[in-house]
């Protein structure tokens, strides 16, 4: 939710101004400089020329939390590392996207049973919008679930949600 | 120098403080008493023979049916242009500490090889292994609220670290092999 969200009635001028700030959003997702492990090296892949995340506007990866839109967890997440994760999540300007990359942020993969110090899955830290499995997850598979944030992110509107005021009524009560 | 030779050498030196000698292992060592191992250190150092002036690695074992647990030095003498004889040296031995698994304390060697400072802290964070005079032992790899020393083989997991659930299988805390 940023600052322009939830403003609007539904049918005012909601309907191009979506699809201008959805076209915006989408086309320049701006990911953080944050690699955890060996997914880091196949999302490094992803940067370079052979497969080129920057055709999609993704290209721009940022050295701090505060200029990124999406987060893509690659790697083993610790329990030392997951008070920085929430940290760097929490630094991050609405709206942000979170894609857990590689079996050990999906569910702990191979550190599920033995490792005593990895978090069995990063959506125990923070929310996850997209989970690329994999042991590495190969650069396409990114590329996959890069494109399904933006058709997710295409179908955002800024309209207010027409269940609130439902919501608010059974609250109210 | 045989590593036969270097036991020889041990023995007559330190005597009692040298408990056992295993010449037939891959890497030969022997397992010497905790509380005369820094004079023994200090000896493999400096001793003419000996110049062991490298300690390559510390190895930290769980002898969970002896109730002990045990470090091994692994030591190297790397040749140094000019100074004396172990131009030609080059040679390996290891040497074996074994103390109660109750009160695991073992002399620190980081005054002798500064090596040792990190791969002592290591062992204190996986093993337990307290190294006594050691600068700053502190877990190394763990957060320093760790419960537990996790390579022990009975070890148990935390089922929850700092209000993330730690679902191992079936709620079990340790892992069945």
């Amino acid at each position: 939710m940023s600052w322009i969200d939830n403003r609007f009635e539904e049918g005012l001028i909601v309907t191009s101004l979506d699809w201008a700030i959805n076209w915006g959003r989408t086309s320049s997702i701006w990911p953080m400089t944050f690699g955890l492990a060996c997914c880091a090296i196949e999302m490094m892949a992803v940067g370079a020329s052979r497969f080129d995340i920057d055709r999609f506007g993704a290209g721009a990866f940022r050295a701090t939390p505060r200029q990124s839109d999406l987060m893509i967890v690659a790697g083993t997440v610790t329990y030392k590392m997951a008070s920085r994760l929430k940290r760097l999540y929490n630094q991050m300007p609405d709206p942000k996207y979170v894609i857990a990359m590689g079996a050990c942020t999906v569910g702990g993969g191979p550190y599920f049973k033995h490792g005593y110090h990895v978090v069995k899955g990063v959506d125990l830290v923070v929310p996850v919008d997209f989970y690329v499995p994999g042991c590495p997850p190969r650069p396409e598979a990114l590329l996959e679930g890069l494109m399904r944030l933006q058709d997710k992110i295409l179908h955002q509107t800024r309209a207010k949600d027409p269940m609130s005021r439902v919501r608010a009524e059974v609250l109210a009560k | 120098m045989a590593p036969e030779e270097i036991c020889i050498i041990l023995t007559g030196e330190f005597g009692d403080g040298v408990v056992d000698t295993v010449l037939d292992a891959c890497r030969p060592y022997a397992v010497v008493r905790v509380d005369g191992w820094s004079d023994i250190a200090r000896f493999l150092r400096d001793d003419g023979r000996m110049r062991f002036n490298m300690l390559q690695c510390v190895t930290a074992l769980d002898l969970l049916e002896d109730n002990k647990l045990a470090a091994v030095y692994d030591l190297f003498s790397v040749p140094v242009v000019g100074v004396g004889p172990c131009a030609t040296l080059r040679q390996h031995f290891a040497i074996r500490v074994e103390v109660d698994r109750d009160a695991p304390h073992i002399p620190s060697v980081s005054g002798i090889w500064p090596a040792a400072e990190w791969h002592e802290r290591e062992a204190y964070d996986m093993m337990g292994i307290v190294f006594d005079d050691h600068p700053n032992l502190t877990r190394i790899l763990c957060p320093d609220d760790w419960e537990g020393y996790p390579l022990r083989k009975d070890y148990e997991f935390p089922l929850e670290y700092h209000g993330i659930p730690a679902t191992t299988e079936h709620q079990l805390n340790s892992p069945r092999h």
